[in-house]
């Protein structure tokens, strides 16, 4: 069987986060690139957060779904530059995050007001709330940061924008 | 010149390595859950920088070693950090100050790397950059929480910061390694980032309340392999599962 580069990035739609179960590899735009060597796919990953340890998990899942298709030969190679950040995720992957209670990176990541310190406008998933305060910049894991919502009270985590 | 860079690289691993496997000794033990869950973040993120690179490291030393080889099997001489990330975590004001240090040194580190000429330097840099940034911000946010909180708490981040300062100088010192690297355009010229840490240290300290220290005799040898007693110590808890049980899998 050949397997084209297009067919294999739709079967990347069909791995998801660890962490993040709603979000695909795709969406959360941790796959570089997929090259074909003679039908021997090279898949080019790069990690959110240096210490994320959902990458091995991505690793193994991918290679696990393309087993499932009768792709064998994969390889996995995690690369580091240029370095990911929230900009490469996408449009749809931001509302999938929404819709799950989790509020999606604000802004660019370029902006470096989100590095030094300079509270950023987060809206409240839950009931669209500008109205938001920080609980802690850290948060369940690497990638997310605690706030509470002042109209509807409820705590939600936000995607730090990186 | 590998000799030198296996150096350097082992210098920004290790001290990667070591701070996150002692901050990682605070999980479960912090003062609340999201300042817990702060340090552990904060160590996480020294871990994976820690690997990508001890990974780099291993590649340049060959003779079949590994990320794994290098953390687990090196002995107390043979790791390059600077004494203070290796010492015992004391109180929170410790941990904290010890952090606030750290991490405003790294950050301009780290900037020049960003410019380094080797290629897996500066990937690493550009990677690592927005996590430390994420850290400095945080740490000073606590020195000054604690320097203009109540008089306990400045007194204690106070004494901390008295204690600390004489581990501070050994991060500016331009050895050979650090020379021959700048030389090359690999490493960072440490002058630069002496002045820039001084500046932005007093910064803080002053909206802190917290009077800075002088500059004294200062410790230093962790950088070349000469370490405190503590050291052995943190091995031996990370190593001796590995040591036990060499090549275990899970």
């Amino acid at each position: 069987m050949t397997v084209t580069e297009n067919q294999i990035w739709q079967w990347l739609e069909e791995v998801t986060d660890p962490e993040i179960p709603v979000l695909t590899v795709v969406d959360l735009g941790v796959v570089r690139h997929v090259d074909m060597e003679h039908d021997h796919p090279i898949i080019k990953i790069t990690p959110t957060y240096s210490g994320c340890p959902a990458m091995n998990e991505i690793e193994a899942n991918i290679k696990a779904k393309l087993k499932d298709e009768g792709v064998n030969n994969v390889e996995v190679q995690t690369v580091l530059s240029p370095p990911w950040t929230t900009d490469w995720m996408t449009e749809k992957g931001r509302e999938k995050l929404r819709e799950y209670g989790i509020a999606p990176p604000e802004g660019s990541s370029a902006d470096k007001s989100v590095l030094f310190g300079k509270a950023r406008e987060v809206q409240c998933p839950h009931c669209g709330s500008k109205h938001t305060t920080m609980v802690s910049q850290f948060g369940s894991t690497a990638c997310k940061a605690l706030y509470k919502c002042n109209e509807c009270l409820e705590p939600f985590d936000y995607f730090k924008c990186i | 010149m590998q000799k030198e860079l296996l150096e350097y690289t082992l210098r920004l691993g290790d001290n990667a390595l070591i701070l996150g496997q002692r901050l990682g000794e605070w999980c479960g033990y912090g003062p609340i859950l999201e300042q817990d869950i702060a340090l552990s973040n904060i160590a996480l993120d020294q871990l994976g920088q820690a690997r990508m690179l001890l990974q780099y490291a291993a590649k340049l030393k060959g003779e079949g070693f590994t990320e794994d080889k290098m953390a687990f099997f090196r002995d107390v001489y043979d790791y390059h950090n600077l004494l203070m990330v290796e010492l015992p975590n004391g109180h929170w004001g410790n941990t904290l100050v010890r952090q606030f240090l750290f991490d405003t040194f790294n950050y301009f580190l780290y900037t020049q790397l960003l410019e380094s000429k080797d290629d897996h330097i500066r990937s690493v840099a550009q990677k690592a950059i927005k996590e430390i940034t994420y850290h400095a911000q945080w740490s000073a946010e606590w020195v000054i929480r604690l320097g203009d909180g109540t008089e306990e708490s400045h007194q204690k981040v106070q004494d901390a910061l008295d204690d600390l300062w004489q581990w501070t100088g050994e991060m500016f010192t331009m050895d050979e390694v650090e020379t021959a690297m700048l030389e090359k355009g690999i490493g960072a010229d440490l002058n630069l980032v002496k002045d820039q840490w001084h500046q932005k240290v007093a910064e803080i300290l002053e909206v802190a309340t917290l009077k800075k220290p002088d500059d004294e005799w200062m410790q230093e040898g962790g950088k070349q392999g000469e370490h405190t007693e503590y050291l052995g110590y943190v091995l031996a808890e990370m190593q001796h599962l590995p040591r036990m049980h060499p090549d275990v899998q899970w």
